[in-house]
């Protein structure tokens, strides 16, 4: 692997500076897990903050010493020579408050307490994460980012990030993501977490005292949420109708292989995911709505954007549909800012934002090249 | 540096003389983006671009031109009714489906529309036709077979449809091998460019 980044750190930052959210909830106190690739320039304008979406965290690439076989979630995109090239762009990928990988979230002691947050953990919007991605910038001496990218969730913060703080993003690279969920979005969402929060395991969000892990409500959660990140064509293809024993056992334990694939993503999920940072995940997913503030106008509440955008979306995609990258399109249209829409001819689903294409990698480096002349005159 | 864009595509020099400097562009089919290129440079125009093909997607990016990938033959939704000082559509017409809705889109979202286009009324296309076969030449390199027009027109065409759309043609330039043509532009002339309006 000679393009990857190689054998990778995480590193932390604790800031004892409140964090009051949105929701009024305060963290007095909270820890931030991130990993850094590549090195900052002399006048720091190199710096690529990449956000992550529902599961993932601040491992974007590379490996880990004791972990060899850990690769970083977004690895095929970052590293040397890859269209986010490590050798010209610092990028910084965090792991989002409320997560489960080293970050402070509902697994972690509360300092007033000394248990586990668990219940208590203040519910997360996408705007208190870009508050706290921001204190790792001033900590980190970024003022500006080239660019701020992201998938999905990611995506949104990449998006918050321009309007929270226009003078601190030259570009954002908005890759199929959306203005605002769908309400069949957040119905999916919702069934997801009533798997969770009618697990008898779950115990309120306080299950860590109770040595018990809603493993049964978080492997559903997942589950339904992996069917709806596939196509029914991707899902068709790689599966079919096949058996696993090659005939009907008139049964209900595993026998097509599809649900053998479910079982197996759900399990494995269940076994390191924490319950209670899915649930905050996909709450923070159906409250973003940035035009909640400006009458449901999307281009109004753009406004402040100074940035460049990049936006990308997939065809197969039906979560976060083409016609909902188009709305962002229209919306940044209107503000005059510039802005160039790719959509990607794939059949993955929402998934296809994690996968090696040749199109969509290459509007990818085609992009972020430009970036990287731009920052580097 | 900008020599062989106008060189190559004769249209291009008449579409830039008519925009004025800082004006806003959308430019349909705008291919790898040259035109806007070209406009950003010289007119300082702020340009977006729409473009189905994934190729020419990927140099209107690398070469840092604001393209916007989409269908025109779905229309011109995604933009906003006046967005544009100018609607672009350079040697695109010919080759769209539904042509009259697309000529009136241009002028909801634009103030005024460009158009250029192979003049199929050409004294050589008009000479191909009379020895019995559809015309093949620089402007029109397909086989009938294999040709994305299927809208080809003549200049009385496109201005008939231009009053029957209660558009006002505001300018027309008539180029044949990069040079205009004057006399007889309608069979003289090869590539003809319009500049349009709504009738007020």
């Amino acid at each position: 692997m000679d393009n990857s980044v190689g054998i990778v750190q995480a590193q932390h930052a604790n800031f004892d500076q409140p964090l009051t959210c949105l929701s009024s909830g305060v963290l007095p106190r909270y820890d931030l897990a991130y990993e850094t690739y590549g090195s900052l320039n002399a006048d720091k304008s190199n710096a690529i903050l990449i956000c992550h979406a529902l599961s993932g965290n601040h491992h974007v690439a590379g490996t880990y010493a004791d972990d060899p076989k850990n690769v970083g979630w977004w690895d095929n995109m970052v590293g040397p020579g890859k269209p986010v090239d490590t050798n010209r762009f610092f990028v910084l990928g965090l792991n989002n408050l409320g997560g489960c990988h080293g970050t402070t979230g509902p697994s972690s002691i509360d300092p007033r307490s000394g248990q586990p947050y668990g219940s208590n953990f203040p519910m997360m919007t996408v705007e208190d994460w870009v508050e706290s991605q921001a204190r790792l910038a001033d900590r980190l001496g970024i003022k500006q980012f080239a660019a701020v990218m992201g998938g999905s969730l990611g995506g949104m913060q990449a998006m918050q990030w321009a309007i929270t703080y226009p003078e601190r993003v030259r570009h954002v690279l908005a890759i199929a993501s959306a203005p605002c969920l769908t309400t069949e979005n957040i119905a999916f969402n919702d069934v997801a977490r009533n798997a969770i929060l009618t697990d008898p395991d779950f115990h309120g969000g306080d299950f860590y005292q109770h040595g018990v892990v809603p493993t049964r409500g978080l492997r559903l959660a997942r589950m339904l949420g992996h069917i709806t990140y596939l196509s029914d064509d991707a899902m068709a293809g790689k599966f079919g109708r096949g058996l696993r024993s090659g005939k009907y056992k008139f049964g209900y334990d595993i026998e097509f292989e599809v649900e053998s694939y479910l079982r197996y993503q759900g399990d494995k999920f269940a076994s390191y995911f924490d319950a209670n940072t899915y649930l905050l995940m996909t709450k923070a997913l159906d409250y973003f709505d940035p035009a909640r503030h400006t009458e449901h106008n999307l281009a109004h509440a753009f406004a402040p954007i100074q940035a460049g955008f990049l936006v990308v979306s997939f065809s197969s995609d039906w979560r976060f549909s083409p016609d909902r990258s188009r709305e962002i399109v229209k919306a940044l249209l209107h503000n005059r800012c510039n802005i160039s829409y790719a959509e990607i001819q794939s059949r993955h689903g929402h998934d296809s934002f994690l996968m090696q294409d040749e199109q969509y990698f290459a509007v990818m480096r085609n992009y972020l090249d430009n970036i990287a002349r731009e920052v580097s005159r | 540096m900008t020599l062989p864009i106008i060189q190559s595509r004769p249209d291009f020099a008449a579409i830039a003389a008519w925009i004025p400097h800082g004006a806003s562009v959308l430019d349909l089919g705008c291919g790898d983006g040259s035109l806007l290129d070209y406009l950003k440079t010289e007119r300082e125009a702020r340009g977006y671009g729409v473009e189905i093909d994934d190729r020419n997607i990927l140099r209107c990016i690398a070469r840092g031109v604001n393209v916007i990938q989409g269908n025109l033959e779905e229309g011109l939704s995604g933009f906003e009714t006046g967005a544009f000082d100018f609607v672009i559509l350079s040697q695109t017409l010919q080759a769209t489906r539904h042509t009259e809705k697309l000529v009136r889109e241009m002028l909801r979202v634009g103030r005024e529309g460009i158009v250029s286009f192979p003049n199929f009324g050409y004294w050589k296309n008009l000479l191909q036709v009379l020895r019995g076969h559809m015309p093949i030449s620089d402007e029109l390199p397909y086989q009938w077979y294999d040709t994305p027009n299927v809208h080809l027109c003549t200049l009385r065409d496109f201005e008939q449809l231009c009053h029957d759309l209660s558009m006002q043609i505001l300018d027309q330039r008539v180029i044949t091998g990069g040079r205009e043509i004057s006399l007889l532009p309608n069979l003289l002339g090869s590539t003809a460019v319009y500049r349009f309006k709504r009738n007020t």
